[in-house]
């Protein structure tokens, strides 16, 4: 056991070397791009940069250093709350639509039949468009007195809402447009990991006498959860990351109602000139994302299945 | 041609001399003055001046006056061959990110453009270089000012825009009112906008939006300001204002001679006034030309009414020089040229881009002949009138709070005195005026 432990070690040693030539240029992307900027913003964060002035000019930090200043205004502040409960709302509404969205989707493009292959392209077609070209088109459509949804709500006899003008509505709104536009994606993750399911316990299943709806709920829901679990750790950091349909169809309004942390941080940064400020809301975030995802990394043992 | 070729060689020797007297009078004040002045010597010993190449970046042109923009480089560098100018456009969303960090990171252009919030971040924060040693008498003194900071000029005006009050001349004459005159003030346009709005029940009186652009002209109207007046503290709920955001506030959710947000049901503003559905809207003279193609209808214009006092609106871009360039001179030449020639001026007007900054109005008078409107030398009355932002370091955090409270009162969740208040403690809280 002990010699097989340390064998496996060396070779792992071993196969480090023989393939570091070829990550190195990614590496080198990777510390270009990521880790020193990483650095480089946590310094930033401890100090009153605005974003203009040059950062290595001589005696910066003696005049800009403000310590830990930063996050005690982010954190004693009311902004921070209001922003994150923002971000709450949209994670309590965006997750489990998505997923009983996406799921239902995987189920129905999972079924052999004609034609299944167009549908598996529609579905994926607002993933492969640009967010700012369908925040642009989901705006109009959601005009409240011109627009085609509140249009075809008015057939109805439904008065529709003022989308994303209504403070109540316009984190709704953000929300059933981003499933709109993830489904085909999540969709896409979760029919991959239904078709991997062994088709011989739906056979036995149905000898039994098991019906569609029991061999969904005890063979798929319960085999599907590795996807399940990828798909929610990864929607959780997109939805923290929430920024580009804020951005173009409502800018944070009406009244504050849809200002997430991206927003503010992107504010803080390129319109008040506060980067130091901006750099510590960053780090702010990225340690709540650390630690969602550490909870649920920890959490799957309840719950993910992966003896297929 | 040899006119001008003699009277460049002229004014080059002029700024020479500038430069070297600006230099003797400043020296150790402004570093970068005299940094400014060091090329001036091979100027003035009468050599060929040396070629040089400058960068120019702006977003004003992106959309429509590339070509108008470089025809103004074609002309100036005429009458200038040794100096070549390298525009870049980029497109007003990107614009100020993109020279944020360039400006952080050491390359940006030599010269180039910024809106007026900006400007008074870059000018407060020691990223522009002073502009001396140009003859700026042929510039508008007021849009002039605006780019002074304690006593420095950071930046030109290159054009201007002003906005005044449009109006529907059918929907007046079916409501049986009197057009607007320079005399009017406030009750006469909600007696109008009320004439107007019972005319039918898709129809309004007027649409001013309840934004921060508006509000800072709007109490300026009614004698008050957002801040003291040496700028060290803010006044945002003064009694004048209160009063000003309750008018406006008032036509939405009152009278209602103003569309609420249902009303208007995501309709932009020019849109409701080109179908003939607003009896007025004061809008910035931009809007002629579209108005011009789109309006089946009769229009003109007014001075913008008052209350207490008249104030109307003045937006200006500026150019401004990098103070890390080596080519200042070169640069700053390019920058007379483009704000202050009479020829750049033309081009300007010719393409009906927007209106060059100058004192002497006589140059816009080709501006005056177009119509509609009728009235256009409302334009130019309106400047005597001129409501100047608040620029402060924090201009853009302040108007991002200012706006967002003034559109709590205008959808009547918060009153309009716990909405000034909220944003007058805000403002407190997150901006200290040095």
């Amino acid at each position: 056991m002990k010699s097989e432990k340390s064998r496996g070690r060396r070779l792992n040693e071993r196969s480090f070397f023989s393939a570091s030539p070829f990550l190195t240029a990614s590496l080198i992307g990777f510390a270009i791009f990521y880790f020193v900027p990483m650095v480089i913003s946590v310094v930033i964060s401890l100090t009153d940069w605005n974003g203009l002035d040059r950062l290595l000019a001589p005696g910066f930090m003696a005049e800009h250093f403000i310590g830990l200043d930063n996050y005690k205004a982010i954190l004693t502040g009311t902004e921070f709350w209001k922003v994150l409960k923002n971000t709450l709302v949209y994670i309590v509404l965006y997750i489990p639509l998505m997923l009983m969205v996406s799921t239902a989707i995987a189920a129905l493009l999972s079924r052999q039949r004609r034609g299944v292959g167009v549908f598996r392209v529609l579905y994926y077609i607002p993933v492969l468009t640009s967010w700012v070209a369908s925040s642009l088109i989901w705006k109009s459509l959601l005009s409240p007195q011109y627009g085609a949804m509140n249009g075809i709500l008015a057939i109805f006899g439904i008065e529709g809402p003022g989308w994303l003008t209504d403070e109540k509505w316009a984190m709704p709104a953000i929300v059933l447009v981003s499933v709109w536009k993830d489904m085909g994606f999540f969709g896409l993750i979760l029919l991959s990991g239904m078709v991997g399911i062994d088709r011989t316990y739906y056979e036995a299943a149905e000898i039994d006498g098991a019906g569609p709806w029991t061999r969904f709920l005890k063979i798929t829901l319960p085999l599907l959860t590795p996807s399940l679990f990828y798909v929610l750790i990864v929607s959780l950091i997109n939805s923290f990351q929430l920024f580009p349909q804020i951005m173009i169809m409502t800018d944070g309004g009406p009244n504050g109602a849809t200002q997430v942390m991206v927003e503010r941080i992107y504010k803080y940064g390129f319109r008040y000139f506060r980067m130091g400020y901006a750099s510590a809301f960053s780090w702010i975030l990225f340690i709540i994302i650390m630690i969602c995802t550490a909870v649920q990394m920890r959490g799957q043992k309840r719950w993910v299945n992966y003896d297929t | 041609m040899k006119k001008t070729k003699l009277f460049s060689l002229l004014a080059c020797v002029l700024v020479a001399v500038m430069l070297f007297s600006a230099c003797g009078t400043t020296s150790g004040e402004t570093p970068k003055t005299d940094e400014q002045a060091t090329p001036a010597p091979a100027e003035t010993s009468g050599t060929e001046p040396e070629n040089v190449t400058i960068t120019y970046c702006n977003f004003n042109s992106s959309g429509g006056n590339e070509e108008t923009l470089q025809k103004m480089v074609d002309a100036f560098q005429e009458e200038y061959p040794y100096i070549t100018v390298e525009v870049e456009t980029i497109g007003y969303d990107d614009y100020f990110t993109q020279m944020q960090t360039r400006v952080a990171g050491g390359t940006a252009p030599d010269c180039y453009e910024l809106n007026i919030e900006n400007f008074a971040a870059y000018a407060n924060k020691g990223m522009l270089a002073e502009i001396s040693g140009i003859d700026v008498s042929g510039l508008n003194e007021t849009a002039l000012n605006a780019f002074n900071v304690k006593g420095v000029q950071y930046g030109l005006p290159e054009s201007f825009s002003n906005v005044v009050l449009i109006y529907n001349k059918d929907l007046f004459d079916q409501a049986g009112v009197a057009y607007p005159t320079a005399d009017w003030t406030q009750d006469d346009l909600q007696a109008a906008a009320e004439a107007i709005r019972a005319l039918g029940d898709d129809i309004f009186g007027i649409w001013q939006p309840i934004t921060y652009n508006e509000f800072f002209k709007v109490v300026a109207q009614y004698g008050g300001a957002l801040l003291n007046e040496d700028k060290t503290a803010f006044s945002i709920n003064s009694p004048e204002n209160i009063q000003a955001a309750q008018a406006l506030v008032d036509r939405v959710l009152v009278s209602n001679v103003q569309p609420n947000t249902v009303q208007q049901g995501g309709m932009g503003d020019w849109d409701m006034f080109m179908s003939g559905r607003l009896g007025m809207i004061p809008t910035g003279i931009w809007a002629f030309q579209t108005f011009t193609e789109n309006c089946d209808f009769d229009w003109d214009i007014a001075v913008e009414p008052g209350s207490t006092q008249k104030a109307t609106h003045f937006f200006s871009n500026c150019v401004v020089l990098n103070p890390e360039s080596k080519n200042q001179e070169a640069a700053a030449t390019w920058l007379a040229w483009l704000t202050s020639s009479t020829r750049s001026a033309e081009i300007r007007l010719e393409a009906g881009w927007d209106l060059p900054a100058l004192s002497d109005m006589d140059a816009l008078a080709s501006y005056l002949e177009i119509t509609p409107p009728e009235n256009r030398e409302a334009v130019f009355e309106s400047l005597n009138y001129l409501a100047m932002p608040p620029v402060i370091e924090d201009y853009a955090l302040m108007s991002d709070i200012i706006g967002q409270y003034l559109a709590a009162a205008a959808d009547g969740t918060m009153t309009v005195e716990d909405a000034l208040n909220a944003a007058q403690a805000d403002c407190e809280a997150q901006i200290s005026l040095g």
